[in-house]
């Protein structure tokens, strides 16, 4: 930004001003030196504000010096509004002090863009002349003079006080001839459109650099003794450097050589990372500390020609911290950029773009800590960036940080742009050893990012794809976050929980409060027509992560786990970690041989699942509160009747009635009492436990949650199916025994694990179909069943266009339970109340129903996208969180 | 619900005169209304020999539940039934004996129950031989926590059976018989219900006001819908023969424990019980916290009431809590914090400690649970402190397993008897959370010393010393906790003892005083501090944090 005006010679008749599109262009002269027909002429008539409008507008008159200040106050706040938009602004006033000048740039400066100063420097006598033909101007003989000294006094010390442009026009006739060029900013490369191939850090990895791009489809070129100095992309291609070239590696000039190479042939564009910056301050003789492998580089550099570093010295000096390009959909940069620096040009913009929003803190082991600028950016352009090593470069609210550790043993990324594909080739070796040792074993700590109480506690607002935002309560955050971090597995081997589900809407049959047909009905009105029928396992909700082998859990989440079974609070299912590492070899073991691991391409599977019996778990609940209830009953009812019928033996009157219902009241103890039994049965060790998984919610890469249910069944049944061979093969003494063997390492399993979900699929439009469907749960429940739950069989459907809310989620899935299973929740006489209880209000549940779902589906593609733990987490607690709305507990 | 009330006669006393007594014609069957459904009274017999009166209250379990609902907290939303509990709508009260029953005793017997007979005057101030049945009645078992290893008061003074000791001493011979959980379960054994059966001979306005007071006092399980008045109608009732009952003080102490309960229950988190409910689960489960913490002032207030009883030998014992909290101090004193955290801070014991001294100029008191910040809250009353008091302290909610940007920039933080209530697990996510990100100065951790344990007499081998202990290590495994994350975050730690440092088993609870860097730069040299200076690398041969590594890892729970 040098400057040519200063050192102009004198009375050019013909000047051009260049002027930055973006910045705040000060105009400094003397009253009557022609600012106002300056900026007439040059500029449009909103990009002009003057001191004199503004007077005109808080007092009605553009003369009132009395008005000054607040003239000013409001010129200042309308150069603000214009400057956050990203207009050019020319501001119209004197100028002369330094005080108002240093507001001026000041207000530039809050606004990242450059402060430009003309000066029309016009001899007193010529503005005195042209003040006396205005007749409004009234002013003191003295002032013009006095401004022209002031004016004189400033001139030398307009570059020092923070103008970036200084424009000086000597005289009246200066002033007349000047043109006014507007320049692009330098970091503004709109106009290249790509495609592009943008690489992360480098740090001196010059032979992973050349694998890379050979990878991306580039030729290199090379010099006479073989170093590469260009790369061509046939299909014309342009690489993108998101800087940190240099330290640390074995070959930093190598880097260089190339990446100058690329960028000076026109094959690249390149942005400085923070290790460029201080290279090139240590290259020109300036003060820094040699630490964080710069040694490395001096001594690779030492090797080199003068001309090589002068070379190097020129092009450090000449990067620009960032670059928009592609009509302003993709900055580039080295440390992250939030959207309101984008395209700006300040000192604190250059040093976000260098080193990040650093907080100023440093960490224990005296790295700064950084402010997680992309947790919060909401901008429409992608923001592509390195300078922090990840494990694996993922996008988090459109920006991807490609720096994956190449020096510190991980691998080098480029970005393919449009595609965003990510193509990587892993280090030769460990370069450079790293600064942080992974030490903490903290949730999260391993991507840089421990989670903190902010990512979940508050009232707090998760966005989802499917369903917007959603808002969680304070109380209701509050309230998990007890249980999330009391009583909750790790949030590593967490990355779902079970929504909660509808029931179907409240029959009116007599005797019934449930129906199939109300959920066929309900569904058909929301235009689903094929559903599935699943049965209603009666056991406690139990989500399962499973790993192929211990080593694919590490490196997949993180923590040294075969697995985990976890309940809809997300607490470890059993207390007991052998029996339940015994059901995990079972499901490994069946899950193996199912083939499921290669077809899904995957070291995990994460499965929705009951697991039985109810008694299992619930058993104090069912001691406490449902046996005792029927223990209570059943001692005093008898006794009940029998006084009862000695009274009317007696000719006692009036009793009949009372006698009638208690003896009601007794069979329907009876009928709860056997309700619950059916759901009870003794255990030992896996024996007498059946887990019935119904489905596969997601594996490597891939959120299967939103895959047909006939998928998900179909895998299901291979599990079980493989299952069960396994106890068959090891009553035979098969091979296959000692693969699915529990943990007590004696012979093989003597009963299945897995136990099939039984299901019927059902046209919604078809009466014979529904009925058959009906037909099929009154079997069911009959039986002693719980119910069964009604899904589209499609699994994740939205509401057509001619439905209430167009494109709205339709429920995932309605449960319709059976009416002897509702006495354990509305109570054993709940079948006499019934007028009553229809009266039950499904709003509120619904709607949990369908927040819930979709939070539980954003954890999961998440969780696919590879994001952050904390990310993954977010939703995941928001539904932990929303378990704890008020809702009646009985639906 | 179900009572019967039978007397037996002659020709001249018959047994019919019962209805006098009751105020109710034997050879009727009348209803009445009662707040909780209708009570009808019957006769089964009535003869000069023998009459018997039964009463049964015909509850309304959905009446039950609306009735209920008013008093429980937390339907903010507006959602009738959502204020509502599952436990509501699934209960015994439609047939164990219960207050609904005593309740409604009192409004169908009032007459009798003054003992007033204007008809035949006299014939109520006369004893006569009564047999009382109730077929299912409640008899209190339910209510102690499984797990407590605490002994109740009652049984280590008095082995017998609670419905022996409440009515015995009033006269009456007690047959109960123990009623079976679930019949084909028979490995479920008894349930908590009792046919009860009491004779003897009494008058019979005392035998209903006996009742009208002990049923609720035998009854142990929740009320969510008895108004707290109901507490001074029922203590009226004991006038003339609780006085002089020798287990009053139980009697009293029960009765105020169901009242406490119901405060609490309105105070309880609707949130949380619904996350318990969602999984099955019983609310105090989850929300246990207040428990917890108060077992720690029981254990204060009874000088030998339970195993963390004082340790000192001499005549006045200090309870250990009490000697924790000054070891506390003194520590945070020898390092001149004056900005402390206190990590889990409970019902708030050591703040109110804290803000008795001056020095100590910003106080945060962090806990996770609600219901123990507001029991801190109340307990230090909080919105009665001086301006100036108030400022030097806050209370906020927090969970260690996350960092947390409120915590930074603190002299030092406790952790007292805090890291036991994690799993372990998790236990490296606090480690981060504060020697890592908060990374105060000064870190204080204390914790039992598991090896003490068999120094308790009432504690049994292998049990840890509360329900929510996760774990509780022995010296060495704490030892080599505090050494290796000490390395890990760069502090350098000391540890000492608190409480009689026995010669074989170690002191009761142990402290692990970390300091940032360097070692602490101490005004005074801790009396038995066995310091070490971990350097990086010393962590080599340290067990990690994992559960396999500490076989007392495994907790009874």
């Amino acid at each position: 930004m040098t400057d040519e005006t200063l050192a102009a010679p004198h009375a050019p008749k013909h000047r051009r001003l260049p002027v930055t599109d973006l910045s705040l262009v000060v105009l400094i002269g003397t009253s009557g030196a022609g600012k106002s027909s300056f900026a007439r002429k040059h500029f449009a008539p909103t990009q002009v504000i003057s001191s004199d409008y503004c007077r005109g507008l808080v007092s009605d008159d553009e003369n009132d010096q009395s008005a000054s200040a607040a003239a000013f106050e409001l010129l200042h706040y309308i150069v603000g509004k214009r400057l956050t938009a990203g207009r050019l602004t020319v501001v119209d006033a004197t100028n002369v002090q330094p005080e108002s000048r240093k507001q001026l740039i000041k207000i530039a400066r809050d606004h990242d863009v450059l402060p430009i100063a003309i000066v029309l420097d016009v001899p007193p006598g010529v503005c005195a002349e042209r003040n006396r033909s205005r007749p409004d101007r009234d002013m003191g003989a003295q002032v013009i003079p006095r401004q022209h000294r002031e004016l004189r006094r400033s001139l030398s010390g307009l570059e020092r006080e923070g103008f970036r442009k200084v424009h000086h026009l000597r005289g009246a006739e200066e002033v007349d001839a000047a043109e006014i060029v507007t320049e692009k900013r330098w970091n503004d490369l709109r106009h290249l459109t790509g495609p592009f191939d943008i690489v992360g850090d480098i740090h001196g990895c010059r032979s992973e650099l050349e694998t890379l791009l050979v990878r991306l489809g580039y030729t290199l070129a090379r010099d006479g003794q073989g170093r590469p100095v260009d790369a061509v992309h046939p299909a014309g291609r342009t690489a993108v450097f998101v800087g940190d070239l240099v330290d640390r590696g074995p070959d930093t000039p190598g880097v260089l050589r190339l990446v100058m190479g690329m960028v000076g042939a026109g094959h690249a564009v390149c942005v400085p990372g923070n290790h460029e910056n201080k290279l090139g301050r240590a290259m020109s003789g300036r003060p820094v500390t040699v630490s964080h492998g710069l040694k490395e580089s001096l001594d690779q550099l030492a090797g080199e020609s003068d001309e090589f570093r002068a070379e190097v010295r020129a092009f450090m000096r000449d990067l620009v911290s960032h670059y928009l390009l592609d009509d302003g959909n993709l900055v580039v940069c080295h440390a992250g950029l939030p959207e309101k620096y984008h395209g700006r040009n300040s000192g604190r913009v250059r040093s976000h773009a260098l080193y990040g929003d650093t907080t100023g803190e440093t960490d224990e082991y005296g790295l700064p800590v950084r402010y997680p600028w992309a947790e919060e950016y909401r901008g429409k352009a992608l923001v592509v960036y390195g300078h922090t090593p990840v494990p694996v470069a993922t996008f988090l609210n459109n920006t991807i940080c490609l720096d994956t550790g190449c020096v510190f043993g991980g691998s080098l990324t480029a970005l393919r742009y449009p595609e965003r594909e990510l193509v990587s080739v892993a280090a030769e070796q460990e370069w450079y050893a790293p600064v942080r040792p992974m030490a903490t074993d903290a949730p999260g700590a391993r991507e840089g990012r421990p989670l903190d109480l902010a990512d979940v506690a508050g009232r707090r607002v998760v966005e989802t794809s499917l369903h917007g935002r959603v808002t969680i309560r304070e109380e209701n955050a509050a309230a998990a976050l007890e249980v999330m971090s009391r009583f909750a597995l790790d949030p590593r081997l967490l990355p779902y929980l079970p929504p909660t589900m509808a029931p179907s809407p409240t029959s009116r049959r007599e005797g019934y409060l449930e129906h199939p047909e109300e959920a066929f009905f309900a569904y058909r009105a929301d235009g689903v027509r094929q559903v599935v029928c699943e049965e209603k396992h009666m056991g406690s909700r139990a989500v399962v992560l499973v790993a192929r082998e211990r080593a694919g859990l590490e490196r997949r989440f993180g923590i040294d786990s075969s697995g985990a079974v976890w309940t809809r609070t997300g607490r470890a299912f059993l207390g007991d970690q052998e029996l339940t590492d015994a059901i995990l070899d079972r499901l490994r073991a069946a899950a193996e041989a199912a083939g499921l691991f290669d077809e899904l391409a995957t070291d995990w599977l994460l499965l929705d699942a009951e697991l039985l019996p109810w008694s299992l778990k619930a058993m104090d609940l069912l001691r406490r509160q449902y046996a005792s209830v029927g223990a209570a009953a059943g001692a005093a009812l008898p006794e009940v009747l029998s006084a009862l019928g000695r009274a009317m033996e007696r000719g006692i009157d009036g009793l009949a009635e009372l006698t009638a219902r208690h003896r009601e009241r007794a069979a329907d103890a009876a009928a709860f009492t056997e309700a619950y039994r059916r759901y009870c049965w003794p255990t030992e060790g896996l024996t007498g436990i059946r887990l019935a998984p119904f489905q596969v919610l997601a594996a490597e890469g891939a959120n299967l949650a939103v895959r047909p249910h006939d998928e998900h069944l179909a895998w299901i049944d291979r599990l079980v199916a493989a299952d069960e061979a396994a106890v068959v093969g090891a009553s035979g003494a098969s091979p296959l025994a000692g693969a699915s063997s529990g943990a007590s390492g004696g012979p093989g399993p003597v009963e299945p694990l897995l136990r099939a979900t039984g299901r019927l699929l059902v046209d919604t439009e078809d009466e014979a179909s529904i009925a058959e469907g009906i037909a099929w749960w009154e079997e069911l429940t009959k039986a002693g069943g719980e119910g069964m739950v009604v899904k589209p069989l499609a699994s994740l459907v939205r509401a057509g266009a001619g439905e209430g809310r167009p494109g709205g989620l339709i429920q995932p899935g309605l449960k319709v339970r059976g009416r002897e299973y509702l006495r354990i929740i509305y109570g054993p006489d709940y079948t006499g109340h019934l007028d009553q209880l229809r009266q039950r209000s499904l709003g509120h549940k619904r709607s949990l129903a369908l927040r819930e779902y979709a939070l539980g589906l954003e954890a999961l593609d998440r969780l696919a996208a590879g994001e952050p733990l904390w990310r993954v987490h977010e939703p995941v607690f928001a539904v932990l969180a929303m378990e704890s709305e008020p809702v009646d507990p009985r639906l | 619900m179900f009572i019967s009330i039978s007397t037996t006669g002659t020709a001249e006393r018959p047994a019919t005169d019962l209805g006098y007594l009751l105020h109710k014609h034997p050879g009727k069957a009348q209803r009445f209304s009662t707040s909780h459904g209708e009570a009808h009274v019957f006769y089964p017999e009535a003869s000069e020999e023998a009459c018997t009166a039964a009463l049964l209250l015909d509850i309304d379990p959905i009446a039950l539940v609306r009735r209920g609902r008013g008093k429980s907290r937390g339907g903010s939303s507006g959602a009738p039934s959502g204020a509502a509990a599952l436990g509501q709508y699934v209960n015994d009260r439609p047939y164990a004996a219960s207050s609904l029953l005593a309740v409604a005793l009192r409004t169908v017997f009032r007459t009798a129950m003054k003992g007033v007979c204007e008809l035949r005057p006299g014939l109520a101030e006369q004893p006569r031989p009564l047999r009382i049945v109730l077929p299912a009645v409640a008899t209190g078992s339910g209510e102690k926590r499984s797990h407590d290893h605490r002994p109740s008061e009652e049984q280590a003074q008095d082995q017998r059976p609670l419905v022996n000791r409440l009515f015995e001493p009033l006269g009456w011979t007690v047959e109960a018989e123990s009623i079976a959980l679930d019949t084909s379960f028979p490995e479920w054994g008894d349930s908590r219900y009792t046919r009860l059966e009491l004779s003897g001979s009494l008058r019979l306005a005392d035998a209903l006001q006996q009742l009208y007071v002990l049923l609720p006092v035998l009854d142990g399980s929740k009320h969510y819908w008895v108004a707290p008045d109901e507490v001074d109608k029922l203590l009226d009732a004991g006038e003339g023969w609780l006085a002089d009952h020798p287990d009053r003080a139980l009697i009293i102490r029960r009765y105020m424990h169901r009242r406490w309960s119901l405060a609490n229950e309105a105070m309880r988190r609707l949130e949380l019980t619904r996350l318990a409910e969602t999984d099955d689960r019983e609310a105090e489960e989850l929300d246990n916290a207040v428990d917890a913490t108060s077992s720690a002032d029981r254990s204060e207030a009874d000088a030998d009431g339970s195993a963390e009883h004082a340790v000192a030998s001499d005549a006045k014992p200090v309870p250990l809590a009490q000697q924790r909290r000054v070891a506390i101090l003194d520590a945070l004193r020898e390092v001149g914090a004056t900005r402390v955290l206190d990590l889990g801070c409970g019902q708030g014991e050591l703040v109110a400690a804290l803000l008795k001294e001056p020095r100590f100029t910003e106080i945060l008191g962090v806990d996770v649970s609600s219901s123990a910040l507001s029991a801190a809250e109340r307990k230090l009353r909080l919105d009665r402190l001086s301006e100036r008091q108030a400022a030097r302290v806050r209370l906020v909610q927090g969970a260690l397993t996350y960092t947390d940007a409120r915590l930074k920039g603190y002299d030092a933080a406790v952790l007292s008897e805090v890291i036991e209530h994690l799993d372990l697990p998790r236990l490296p996510a606090l480690e981060h959370a504060v020697l890592g990100a908060a990374r105060p100065t000064t870190v204080i951790v204390t914790t039992p010393n598991a090896e003490y344990n068999v120094r308790w007499e009432t504690l049994p081998a292998g049990h840890v010393r509360h329900a929510d202990h996760r774990f509780e290590w022995d010296r060495a495994e704490f030892r080599a906790w505090a050494e290796r994350v000490a390395a890990l975050y760069g502090y350098t730690v000391s540890i000492r003892p608190v409480g009689p440092d026995d010669p074989e088993v170690g002191p009761p609870t142990q402290l692990a005083l970390f300091h940032l860097g360097t070692p602490a730069p101490t005004t005074a040299a801790p009396t038995t501090a066995a310091a070490t200076t971990s350097a990086p690398g010393a962590c080599a041969a340290i067990p990690a944090t994992d559960p396999t590594a500490s076989p007392e890892g495994s907790v009874t729970r």
